[in-house]
Parts: C-alpha cells; sequence; structure tokens
C-alpha cells in the first residue's frame, strides 16, 4: 500500500514534469511561429506576391584522370554557353527567333531545344548554344534586351591534354541521353558530360561529382534581383591511372605507322603502364558531337581506330601461345624438360601432314631447344600428348581466353577451344585441331593485354589481374603490392623450363629472335615470337616454292607478334607487341618490343613515385 | 484492503459507463476535426470535395468506434495488450516481406479495400505492452535491472523493424515514446544516462558499415537542404506561405500560396501551412493550443486514475499524440527534416485518422474505468 502510493507519487512527479517539458516545446514552436509569421513576415511575403524563389542547380566539375605520376590526362576547360530558362522569358519562341537573328540556329538544334523545353521543369536552363567565341558573347550581351530569358554562363568542357594518344584508355565523354537522365536528374543539366568509353565510362559516377544549387530572389517578370543562398557543387573524384603517359608517347613512337597495339604491365603486380594502339582518334570530338562524315570514316577505316586492339583486338597467339603448351604437358606429365622429340620438318597424322615452319626440320630437340627454336613439330607432339583439355585450362589459368579483372569496359574473351565447346557447336574434336592448337593456331584467339597477362603470370609465377586504376580520390586502391596477388600454384622449378626457353629466344645463338636483344648487356630480356596466319596456306602454294607473305596483299599477311619479360633474373616489365599483318614475329614485333622494353626500363616508372618534372614538361604534347 | 473500499465502484450498466464519458474531452476533438474541416475545405479549392466531405464522415465514423471502445472495459484491454503486441510485430514482418513499396519505402500493407501503416498500429499496442509489464512493477522491482531487459527489448523489436522498412522518422518516435513510458513508469535518472549516452556511438558505428546508397538515404534525410529542388523545395515552399500569413492571415480561401500550387501535398503532411496562410500567426497559435489542450486533457485522465496501468496507457497516448503533433509542425517550419507524419485529425488520410481514434478510444476507456479494482497481484499478496 505504502509502496502504491510512492509509486503514484513518482508517476505524478514524473507525468506533469512530461507535460511540462510538451507545453514548453509547444510553446518554442509558437515563438518559432511568430517569428516566421510575424518577424520575418514581410520578406516572406513580397517573396510570395512577386513568384518568389528561383531555384537552380549548378553543375559540378568533373573530376580529373591523371596518370601515375599526376600529369592530367583529362581534365576541364572553361566552355562559354548560352542557355535559355523558360520560366524568365515571356515568349520563349520569339526569344529563340531573336537568338538565330544573331548567332544562326539549325533546324536540329532547334529541335532538340524545343524537347528539352517541353521535357524539363521551367526553372532549369535549356542549353542553347555553347563554345561560345568572345564576339559571340558579345553579341548576345549586347542584345540582351531582346532576349528575355537567355544567359551566358560559363559551363566546363573536357579536355584531353593527349588527345588520340590516350583515347582508348581513357575513353570520352557524351551528352547524357534522356534514358540517363531518367535515373539522375543531375544529368539533365545543360553542358553535363557523361562518360562513354573508357576511365571515363567506368569511373563515370564517382567523377561526376554533386550538383551545387544557387537560390534566387526574382521579381515578377523573372528578373535576379538577388543570390539568396549559394551551395557549390561537389567536384568529382580524380581518378589516378597506372598508365605512365611519357612511356605511353614512347610505345606509340615505338609502334610507328602500323596497325598495331601494344601493352606494358608492372608484371609483380598487373598494373599497366601504357596501353598503346594504332590508329586512334581524337576523344574531344565526342564533347560536342560527331559528324556524320567523320563516323562513316572511322567505320570503315579497315584499321579500325575506334576500337582498342589492346583489349578488344582478337589474334591467334601464334608460337607465342607455346609456354602454356609446354607448360599444360609439364603440369599434366605429359612430357618432361629432358624428353627428346624429332623434328623431320613434319609430322603426319590421319592422312594429314603439318609443316614445321623450317623447311628441312630441326632434328632432335628437348622442351628448352624447341621453345628456342620454335619448332612446330615438337610442340605438335606435346599438343598429341598432352590434350586439348589440358592446355585449355592451363592457358585459361595463365589469363588467356579468359575474362580478365580488368577496369576498363568492353574486353573480349577471346578463345581458347576445347572438346566441349566444339561439341556444342555440332562439330566433333579431331586430332588436328588439338595439333594447331599447340602451336597457336586454329580456333585460339587473345588479345593483346591477356598475352602480356600472360607473360607477368609466366614470369612472376603469380596471378596478376591487369588494371589501370591505380589511384581514387587520391587514396591508393589495393593490388600495388605483389603479395596482394595469389601464387599460380606452379613451382619455380617448372615455371623455370619455360624461362629458360623464353631466354634462349633472344639471347643465345640461334634462337630465333636475335633482333630482341637488348643493347645493354647488363640486362636481360626473355621473350617469344609469334607469326599468326590469318589464312590458310595451301600445300600446292607451299610446296611450288613460291609462298612469300611478303608479295601478299596486306590484309592477307600473318600478324607478328612478340612478348617479352625483363629483366630476366629480377621479373619487372612484361611487354606485349601485336603488329597486325607485320609478317614475322621475329623481325617486324621483335625490335619494336625490344625498344618499348629499353625506353621502359629507362624511365622504370614502377620504381620512381614521383616524376622529374622535366619528364613530366617532356611528357606533354 | 481497506483502500479498496474507499474506491468508487462505478455502475457497469450501459447508461452509467455512458455518462462516465469525458464528453468535454470529446468536444475537443470535434474542435480539432472541426479546424480540420475548413483547412481542406479550403484546400480542396473552396469546396467539400474531394476532401473535407470523407474527412466528416471519417470522423463520424472513428468517433463511433472511440465511443465503442471507451465502454470496453480497461481491464479486457489489457489482457489484449501483449497479443496486440505480437500482432503488432507479425503485421511489421508482413510489411516488410510484401508490403507496398511507396516513395522508397515499405509502409503500407493492403487488407482488401483498406491500406494500413503497421507502424502506426504498432505504437498503440508497443504503449498497452510496457503498461501491462509496469502495471506489475513495484518500487523495488523497478530497481531492478534484469526487469527492465523484457521492455526494452518489446521496444527494441519494433522499433527494429520499422527502421528496416526504412522508416527512420517513424522508428525514431518510437523509441522516443518507448522512452516517455520508461521514465513515466519510474526508472531511474541514471538508467536513462546509462542507455542513451551509447546512442552516438553506436549510430556511428552502424553508419560507418551501411553501404554507400545508404549512406546516402541517411545523409538525404538529415541534410535535405543538400536536395534543394526535391525535400527542400517543399520547405521553402512552406515557409514561404506561412510567411505570407503574417499576424491576421489572408483571410478564408484567400491563401494564394496553397491555391496555386506551389505547396506540395497541402491536404496532408502541410495541411497546417494552409491554416498559418489563411488565418495567420493568430490562427495557427490558436490550433496549437487546441492541440495543447487535447494533450493536457489526456495527461489529466492519466493523473486522475487509479490503477498503474491506465495511468502508464493515458499518458503514452497522450505522448504519441504529443509526438505526431511535434514533429508536424515543425517539419512544416523547417525546424526538422521531412518526416512524412500527418496532424492527427486534420490531415487528410483514413487510415491514420482511425488509427489515432481508436488510440483515444482507449484513452476513454481509461477515463470510464479510472476506478475500477485493478489490483497488481503481487503487492496485494
Amino acid at each position: 500500500m505504502k509502496r502504491d502510493v510512492e509509486r503514484t507519487g513518482v508517476f505524478t512527479r514524473r507525468a506533469l514534469l512530461l507535460l511540462g517539458g510538451q507545453l514548453a516545446v509547444l510553446g518554442t514552436l509558437g515563438s518559432r511561429l511568430y517569428q516566421v509569421q510575424v518577424r520575418e513576415g514581410a520578406r516572406y511575403n513580397t517573396l510570395a506576391d512577386e513568384n518568389r524563389i528561383s531555384a537552380r542547380m549548378i553543375a559540378p566539375p568533373r573530376g580529373r584522370i591523371l596518370d601515375r605520376f599526376g600529369t592530367p590526362v583529362a581534365g576541364n576547360i572553361t566552355n562559354w554557353r548560352a542557355v535559355l530558362v523558360a520560366e524568365q522569358a515571356d515568349n520563349v519562341k520569339a526569344t529563340l527567333d531573336a537568338f538565330s537573328a544573331l548567332l544562326p540556329l539549325s533546324e536540329y538544334e532547334r529541335v532538340r531545344i524545343d524537347r528539352e523545353l517541353h521535357r524539363r521543369r521551367k526553372f532549369i536552363p535549356v542549353l542553347v548554344k555553347e563554345f561560345l567565341t568572345w564576339d559571340e558573347m558579345a553579341a548576345i550581351e549586347v542584345n540582351a534586351p531582346d532576349l528575355p530569358g537567355i544567359a551566358v554562363d560559363a559551363g566546363t568542357s573536357r579536355s584531353y591534354p593527349f588527345g588520340s594518344q590516350l583515347a582508348h584508355v581513357v575513353g570520352y565523354v557524351a551528352p547524357p541521353n534522356e534514358a540517363d537522365v531518367a535515373d539522375d536528374p543531375l544529368l539533365a543539366l545543360p553542358g553535363i558530360r557523361i562518360g562513354r568509353a573508357g576511365m571515363e565510362k567506368y569511373h563515370d559516377l564517382g567523377l561526376r561529382g554533386r550538383a551545387g544549387a544557387v537560390q534566387f530572389e526574382v521579381n515578377a517578370v523573372g528578373r535576379i534581383i538577388r543570390e539568396l543562398d549559394r551551395q557549390e557543387g561537389i567536384q568529382g573524384e580524380d581518378v589516378g591511372l597506372t598508365i605512365d603517359s611519357g612511356l605511353q608517347l614512347s610505345v606509340l613512337n615505338s609502334l610507328g605507322d602500323e596497325s598495331a597495339s601494344a601493352v606494358v604491365m608492372d608484371c609483380r603486380n598487373g598494373e599497366v603502364l601504357a596501353m598503346a594502339t594504332n590508329p586512334s582518334f581524337d576523344p574531344s570530338v565526342f564533347n560536342s558531337g560527331v559528324s556524320q562524315a567523320q563516323w562513316l570514316q572511322w567505320t570503315n577505316d579497315r584499321r579500325t581506330p575506334l576500337i582498342n586492339k589492346a583489349t578488344s583486338g582478337l589474334y591467334a597467339p601464334g608460337s607465342t601461345f607455346k609456354m602454356a603448351v609446354a607448360l599444360a604437358g609439364l603440369e599434366s606429365k605429359a612430357i618432361t624438360p629432358a624428353d627428346r622429340i624429332n623434328c623431320p620438318g613434319y609430322l603426319d597424322l590421319g592422312g594429314t601432314r603439318f609443316h614445321c615452319w623450317r623447311k628441312g626440320g630441326h632434328g632432335m630437340l628437348n622442351l628448352r631447344g624447341g621453345l628456342k627454336n620454335s619448332c612446330d613439330v615438337f610442340f605438335y607432339e606435346v599438343a598429341r600428348r598432352t590434350g586439348i583439355d589440358h592446355i585449355a585450362t592451363m592457358a585459361n589459368r595463365l589469363g588467356l581466353g579468359v575474362e580478365l579483372d580488368l577496369d576498363l569496359p568492353g574486353q573480349r574473351t577471346g578463345l581458347i577451344p576445347t572438346r566441349e565447346w566444339r561439341i556444342g557447336q555440332g562439330h566433333a574434336w579431331n586430332i588436328g585441331d588439338t595439333i594447331v592448337s599447340g602451336i597457336g593456331q586454329g580456333y585460339v584467339q587473345v588479345t593483346p593485354l591477356q598475352l602480356c597477362t600472360y607473360v607477368s603470370r609466366v614470369a612472376t609465377g603469380r596471378v596478376v589481374q591487369p588494371h589501370l586504376t591505380r589511384k581514387l580520390a587520391g587514396v591508393l586502391q589495393p593490388g600495388v603490392e605483389p603479395d596482394d596477388w595469389p601464387m599460380l600454384g606452379m613451382t619455380d622449378k617448372m615455371l623455370n623450363n619455360v624461362r629458360e626457353g623464353m631466354w634462349a629466344v633472344v639471347n643465345e645463338a640461334g634462337g630465333t629472335a636475335p633482333q630482341a636483344r637488348l643493347a645493354d648487356p647488363s640486362v636481360q630480356l626473355a621473350g617469344k615470337t609469334g607469326s599468326a596466319q590469318v589464312r590458310r596456306v595451301s600445300r600446292e602454294l607451299r610446296e611450288s616454292g613460291h609462298f612469300d607473305s611478303d608479295k601478299l596483299p596486306w590484309e592477307y599477311r600473318p600478324h607478328a607478334l612478340f612478348v617479352a619479360y625483363a629483366p630476366y633474373d629480377a621479373p619487372r616489365y612484361a611487354v606485349s607487341v601485336v603488329i597486325e599483318h607485320g609478317n614475322a614475329g621475329a623481325t617486324a614485333a621483335g625490335p619494336v618490343a625490344r625498344d618499348i622494353m629499353a625506353a621502359t626500363l629507362r624511365r622504370d616508372p614502377a620504381n620512381r613515385s614521383v616524376s622529374p618534372s622535366a619528364q613530366v614538361a617532356d611528357a606533354r604534347p | 484492503m481497506m483502500d479498496r473500499r474507499l474506491w468508487r465502484e462505478p455502475s457497469f450498466d450501459l447508461m452509467g459507463k455512458v455518462l462516465q464519458i469525458n464528453w468535454l474531452y470529446v468536444l475537443l476533438l470535434c474542435c480539432l476535426a472541426g479546424v480540420g474541416y475548413v483547412a481542406l475545405y479550403s484546400a480542396g479549392g473552396g469546396s467539400p470535395e474531394p476532401y473535407a466531405t470523407r474527412h466528416a464522415m471519417r470522423f463520424a465514423f472513428g468517433l463511433l468506434v472511440m465511443l465503442a471502445i471507451g465502454l470496453v472495459d480497461i481491464r479486457v484491454i489489457a489482457k489484449l495488450a501483449w497479443p496486440a503486441w505480437l500482432g503488432g510485430v507479425v503485421l511489421l514482418v508482413l510489411v516488410l516481406r510484401m508490403g507496398h513499396v511507396g516513395k522508397g519505402a515499405q509502409r503500407w500493407l493492403e487488407l482488401g479495400p483498406l491500406q494500413m501503416q503497421p507502424s502506426e498500429l504498432m505504437k498503440l499496442a508497443l504503449v498497452l505492452a510496457l503498461a501491462a509489464w509496469f502495471h506489475k512493477a513495484s518500487w523495488q522491482r523497478m530497481g531492478n535491472p534484469l526487469f527492465l531487459i523484457p521492455p526494452l527489448i518489446a521496444v527494441l523489436i519494433p522499433v527494429g523493424l520499422i527502421l528496416k522498412e526504412p522508416n527512420l522518422g517513424t522508428a525514431a518516435i518510437t523509441a522516443m515514446l518507448g522512452a516517455c513510458m520508461f521514465f513515466a513508469a519510474g526508472v531511474r535518472w541514471w538508467k536513462f544516462l546509462l542507455v542513451t549516452l551509447p546512442i552516438p556511438l553506436l549510430a556511428q558505428f552502424v553508419y560507418g558499415h551501411l553501404h554507400d546508397y545508404q549512406r546516402a538515404r541517411i545523409d538525404t534525410f538529415l541534410h535535405p537542404e543538400s536536395d534543394p529542388l526535391g525535400a527542400g523545395y517543399n520547405i521553402i515552399q512552406s515557409k514561404i506561405a506561412l510567411g505570407s500569413g503574417g499576424m491576421w492571415g489572408q483571410g478564408f480561401l484567400q491563401g494564394t500560396q496553397a491555391h496555386l500550387d506551389f505547396l506540395p501535398e497541402k491536404q496532408t503532411d502541410f495541411i497546417f501551412t494552409i491554416i498559418g496562410e489563411e488565418w495567420g500567426f493568430v490562427g495557427g497559435v490558436a490550433v496549437m493550443a487546441l492541440l495543447g489542450l487535447i494533450i493536457v486533457g489526456g495527461m489529466l485522465i492519466a493523473l486522475r486514475c487509479r490503477h498503474q496501468f491506465g495511468r502508464l496507457v493515458a499518458l503514452g497516448i497522450s505522448c504519441n499524440f504529443f509526438l505526431y503533433v511535434f514533429v508536424n509542425i515543425a517539419m512544416v517550419m523547417g525546424v526538422i527534416p521531412v518526416g512524412g507524419v500527418p496532424l492527427p485529425l486534420v490531415s487528410h488520410g483514413g487510415s491514420a485518422m482511425l488509427t489515432v481514434m481508436v488510440g483515444f478510444g482507449v484513452l476513454m476507456s481509461v477515463h470510464v474505468h479510472r476506478d475500477v479494482e485493478f489490483p497488481t497481484k503481487r503487492e496485494d499478496g
């Protein structure tokens, strides 16, 4: 009983306390109401009478893209443009007619402006004309009274200091289409651009940033009286690439005028230091729209300037595939390093004769000799003993014919054929298919980036994945340390068998690519040539003795390939070079790969955290 | 027990109960609904359609429901407390599973023609459940921390489920409601401190483990001004409309802002703005005074009740009403972020009205049965 009274007492005290608190809160709200309605009432009343506040979003500057040393490869420049705010124009059509009289607008532009005016809220400015010159701006300002609703503002436009030299990596931006705008109202702002390819596309969301807003107090005709509030947008994040722009220029220089592609990677962590594709295109053209003529010219060019050959060009790897075949044979115990195979110049199997590239044959060879001489018969036999499924598994493990964990949109997977795949196509797998796969022909198709990844994995024994993003908003991303990447699961002893073969190709007398030897004898390069036929060579032609690929039309000549890593004793850089229709790997691609590797070793981008300013300066075009 | 004989047992025939109903309180509620009718008449462009007539009919129906519940014995209602809580939790789970997604959150459950917001029912059920629990509590048992763990869980489960909808605003209101109940039940001050102090740390921890998009959602909730053309636009327009009302208002049906469609959702969440614009500061304060009277009336019912269950239930329902009012008016004036909370009995909307009236029905039952014998068994023994 006493307790109950006590409890009632506590309840009463606390209930009154709560009630008091609640009434106090209501009182505060009441005083706030007084503030809003009476004290500031006059100001709000004016706003209410004259239609009040006009808010306008402001586009944030797009984030920059920098190379590994901080040199901008995509930035922003000021773009003066005329915009129309429908809310502030008495008669939109009259305003636009007056504008056309000053600066002609094409029929197409008028249609676009009308469409946007209908689609957007009345206070969102619609772009009328951009990239205004000084004279055009002056013309608009002088005639401002006749152009109600028209304003000139400074937007930004994308600039690519390296232009076509990094176009395929950096990508480009273009105006968003209607489907994009539905996703994000920020994209409705005039002058905003959306990443359409390359890193601009991959990192688009981060690069976009967040919109700011300005609130204006406007009078009855819509003229701005003053700015009430301004919130600056947040600039998009900077993206730091693994690319060394200076090395990129040097690689392009080495490729010359060939239709070709080359990739340079830090083979210990998969950082792509250079990714060059020739020919290329000017990415800034997309900023304002591509003309029909330009587009046709690009798409009709058989050298395919719009395609990033490094990630999307598919080539038979030819003899560069032989390391994968050898490792498959070793791991499945189909061969040992000491096994010797006789090459009489051909292999007869199932009624078909498969030729070695050397007419007279190579005689007895072990694995090292097979690689050094790039003997086809040796690898026909290894492939026969190993079987296609082991070869395919090994190739996939080394990064060939699989989708790489790459941060660049649009890579192609290529193909390493398997029995299952062929059956899925409605055909039986023939032993001949295995034989030609042994020298990287037939159905085998890979990209230059896959080749570079493959060489990196052979050189380091780690499953590195190629990547182009090094920093986001200045923060180093994971994947820089070799230990970030798992091991391949093959012993160094096994890998050394093919590494020694690759060394012999370049550095031993009688190897197939002495041209690729580095000038500095203290650093040695290990490599492998490849020549990939694009057309089957008929027996008659071969036996007639008149077969000379130099005399073929350009598009029938074999592709020339070369893959390499260096230094041989402490692998740091991997290079792959594919020269379309370049004929022989050793003579066409080998010296190019050597020059690229020499330039890479000289610049040594992986070991240099900050570029000496002189080198940044000469990196600028 | 001697004191029991002193308690006045009300006669339990129907007529006696009807006479016990607090008709003054019912009158206050009718006044508030009348304010709603006038404001909705204006929101409808000077016409009873489409809002005002339906509002009146809904209120009439709600009033009948309220009076009916008011005649139900409070001890019967007490027995239903925990089943109601369980039912509320089941509905919250259902709404997460198959609820209608409106404005980015699953809040509504469709039951045939009726749409309902289980979180509103849950708040009432939570008040009943906590009251039933603390009804058993002696002053000594209140001192035992273990005794406080079950009711704490009874609060946290629905709060967690409402958070998941996600409806941060209602979850916060529910949590505050629970805190009011704990406070009134006599939980020691220092225990409140113990529970509330780690909340900022906990919030930071949870925030750190959210996905980016979830974080963005919370950021927008906490900083609507970062979205000046979305949520912030409403606030700006609402403040302009209020400000244009001035001291005496533009006059009935004269509020230009509201009628020119600058004001979004004027018939629901922003109804107070119409009142403020047309009737000025004077009208706004009058409505706030009416709301204050209803809160005071509810608290008086709580104080006059002779059993702990009734006291706590009446207090909980009054606090819930207060929280509604506070969030809505503060939101309209831009003091707190937009929360999607209507002004009870004034805003247009059927299911919210019914839930509020059910709550007032329970409050009325407390009043009618304020003197019944409803002892705590253990203390009697």
